[in-house]
């Protein structure tokens, strides 16, 4: 693992449809400026930056690195650019968290974001190679199939998407910067709304947001000046797996197992369910959350829609996942990821607000991406490991 | 202090002008699978690749390449969307944690099905630069004037450096073998076609590895003894383009003093001389001996190549310390500059 890092800053933007008041690097800009101000520190404080986006294809700059670098003020200092699909929020913390644990730098800024706004994700995730044909449109059209078989092999009910919608959408609520806001949302409100990619409807989808996400990763050193509780981080781990074999278990797959594995053994967890106090976890579509219960070894295999029905989920339940709201309830694709590693650890730093889970002490912060391929995760925690 | 990584083992394509019907995927597989052979090893603790979607014309172009690797079972990953010089550092700092002990990196690029100069004009600021239509050719040329006027130098100077370059790169077999200079029209004034690397397909891999590993899987190690990168302010018109204060500040921090070999990714003839001063290199260091970019530039490799290259000559014993050097952004506006060197630093 390295030199021990902890998260000293913390910064978002409000996630909405359209952020007309600011330009791509102002939007960045806003959320690197309150992890800063999170941390008490100025640009000058920080050695180096590293950020993360979707495909350069969505708003149509190609290595948007070069031109962000005067907004976040890497003029004289390293700036890398992390891109692995879905996961890549979670990737661009994982290697700004790098620097630190092996000990190139004291205080690293992570930043992630997406405009979709100007942007077409739909289309550019549609486009494909042109050695290969698509029948997908977007990444409901490829993750739908998905879904079908996960409800065919586990024998859940059809309304446990909604139950999932519903949850996430109260949740976010209480999330000053959600995006969807949705006042007195039921399950019959969910099931009301258009079959988009059977069986996922309108309401179990995530939205198209604009928004960015930034935190100050920092050495021991550093962490100990910083003026609040950091959240320490007890591991991370990166998986990937091809596209496609026969034999790769698009519901469940190894590697996303095999990361989960790998980030509960440095962090000593060996029930993740009773050894973690809560979880976010990239769920874009309801019935991924549980998908992933499975995945993540919150359950046996076949168990997940149980322990979503049983509550045990929601916010009071014994493992509540998303209390932020999760991605269903705000989407800035490149920035996903890391809003959920940042999510986790606002909640062991005890500065949730709203959405505070009491007393949590170890979470987990989990993104996926590719066709359900990439998998980055890491586990955060109020004490120094 | 740090712990001790070495390139064990480059090997890169044999690079070509046009198409050859390749697929990037099947460009990168040989590559790699030559890097096993020579190392014997299997499974990597951490793989780390550089590409661009924009020169596949698709999102997720890295994914189809991470094939080639066979990630199966699944593997410890990343990738930037930078020349793949990025991807090294990034799996160098991840070797520094102790953990693990070697790592995979690969890069490719295949231009030749795209219009690099419309790809690369994309890379500018959306609302203030991109929408001048200016590419990288026009602003590398304005770089051109300011250095000669600065400088002192002449056109005929720059020629130099491409038929030594060219020169270079016919005794390369990875290399495009190009023909002396000749009395070519400008491009962009003052850069004549020859001035500019030229379209390119290619891949590379690099495997990395710490300490007793390195030595076990390699005679000579070449030995990381600095690596660092840097950037400058993105707008031209806030630069003096005649210097790299990025590449100086890297080369410092990377500490590119006693430097017997320089490979450097100049995607532009005057962009040697920029470099040559910034790193300060006398007129002793031998300078692109593999020709160069300006002989084989396969876009998001080209960088690798240059510590593969570099590292090859600690490898075969030719030279002690050298350095390989990757550029990205417009007008050399992002540097990475890595240090090699050979026994005793182990």
């Amino acid at each position: 693992m390295g030199e021990p890092c902890a998260v000293i800053g913390i910064g978002q933007t409000a996630y909405r449809s359209r952020r007309r008041d600011v330009s791509i690097p102002g939007l960045l800009r806003e959320a690197a400026r309150r992890a800063l101000d999170d941390a008490h520190l100025t640009w000058a404080d920080i050695d180096a930056v590293v950020i993360g986006k979707a495909p350069d294809l969505f708003e149509g700059v190609v290595m948007p690195e070069a031109m962000l670098a005067d907004a976040l003020g890497a003029t004289g200092k390293p700036i890398t650019r992390v891109h692995t699909a879905g996961s890549v929020g979670g990737s661009t913390a994982i290697a700004a968290a790098g620097l630190v644990h092996g000990g190139v730098h004291d205080r690293v800024l992570a930043v992630a974001w997406e405009k979709q706004s100007e942007s077409d994700a739909t289309w550019a995730l549609t486009v494909d190679s042109p050695f290969t044909t698509s029948l997908v449109v977007g990444a409901g059209g490829y993750f739908a199939p998905h879904v079908r078989a996960y409800v065919h092999r586990s024998g859940a009910p059809g309304h446990i998407g909604a139950l999932v919608a519903v949850k996430d959408r109260r949740n976010a609520l209480r999330n000053p910067y959600a995006h969807l806001r949705i006042p007195g949302i039921t399950r019959a409100m969910v099931e009301s709304t258009p079959m988009l990619w059977e069986p996922i409807r309108y309401l179990e989808t995530c939205p198209s947001s604009d928004g960015a996400c930034a935190m100050v990763l920092a050495s021991e050193h550093a962490a100990r000046r910083a003026p609040s509780r950091p959240a320490w981080v007890h591991g991370t781990a990166m998986r990937s797996e091809p596209l496609a074999f026969p034999g790769r278990d698009a519901v469940s797959p190894r590697a996303g197992a095999d990361c989960a594995a790998d980030v509960y053994r440095q962090a000593g967890i060996t029930d993740p369910r009773a050894d973690l106090d809560c979880a976010e976890v990239y769920v874009p579509f309801s019935w991924y959350e549980p998908m992933w219960l499975e995945n993540l070894g919150f359950c046996g295999a076949g168990d997940g829609w149980r322990l979503t029905e049983s509550g045990a989920t929601a916010p009071d339940g014994d493992i509540p996942w998303n209390p932020s709201g999760g991605v269903l309830s705000a989407n800035p694709i490149g920035a996903s990821g890391m809003i959920r590693f940042a999510e986790a650890a606002l909640q062991v730093r005890g500065r949730a607000g709203g959405h505070q889970v009491d007393g949590a002490r170890r979470a987990l912060g989990h993104a996926y991406g590719g066709g359900a391929q990439f998998f980055a995760m890491w586990i955060v925690g109020d004490t120094k490991p | 202090m740090r712990r001790q990584v070495a390139v064990v083992a480059f090997a890169q394509t044999r690079h070509t002008a046009g198409d050859g019907g390749l697929q990037e995927a099947e460009m990168l597989a040989p590559v790699i699978a030559e890097v096993r052979e020579r190392t014997g090893l299997r499974r990597f603790g951490f793989t780390c690749s550089g590409s661009c979607d924009y020169l596949a014309g698709a999102p997720f172009s890295f994914v189809s390449a991470l094939d080639a690797v066979g990630a199966w079972p699944p593997i410890s990953e990343s990738h930037v969307e930078m020349d793949a010089a990025w991807a090294l550092h990034e799996a160098w700092v991840r070797l520094q944690h102790g953990d693990v002990d070697t790592a995979l990196v690969y890069g490719f690029g295949k231009p030749s099905q795209a219009d690099p100069r419309a790809v690369f004009a994309q890379q500018l600021d959306p609302y203030h630069l991109a929408p001048l239509g200016i590419d990288p050719v026009s602003l590398a040329a304005l770089q051109a004037r300011a250095y000669l006027e600065r400088s002192g130098a002449t056109e005929d100077d720059l020629r130099a450096v491409v038929a030594r370059s060219r020169a270079s790169g016919r005794g390369n077999p990875f290399a495009l073998h190009l023909p002396d200079p000749g009395d070519t029209g400008y491009d962009v004034a003052p850069l004549r076609a020859c001035d500019v690397a030229p379209v390119t397909d290619g891949a590379a891999a690099i495997v990395l590895a710490a300490g007793d590993t390195a030595r076990g899987l390699c005679g000579r190690p070449a030995w990381i003894a600095g690596i660092d990168h840097r950037s400058e302010a993105h707008a031209p018109g806030v630069r003096d383009l005649t210097r790299s204060d990025a590449a100086r500040l890297a080369g410092a921090r990377a500490g590119a003093s006693g430097i017997e070999v320089a490979e450097l990714h100049t995607r532009f003839s005057h962009e040697e001389p920029i470099l040559r001063e910034a790193l300060g290199l006398g007129g002793g260091v031998e300078v692109n001996p593999s020709g160069g970019p300006l002989s084989a530039n396969p876009e998001m490799a080209t960088g690798l190549i240059r510590i593969g290259e570099a590292a090859s000559r600690v490898h075969d014993g030719t030279a002690g310390r050298t350095l390989g050097h990757a550029a990205s952004g417009p007008c050399l506006q992002q540097n990475l500059v890595c240090v090699l060197a050979g026994g005793g630093h182990g």
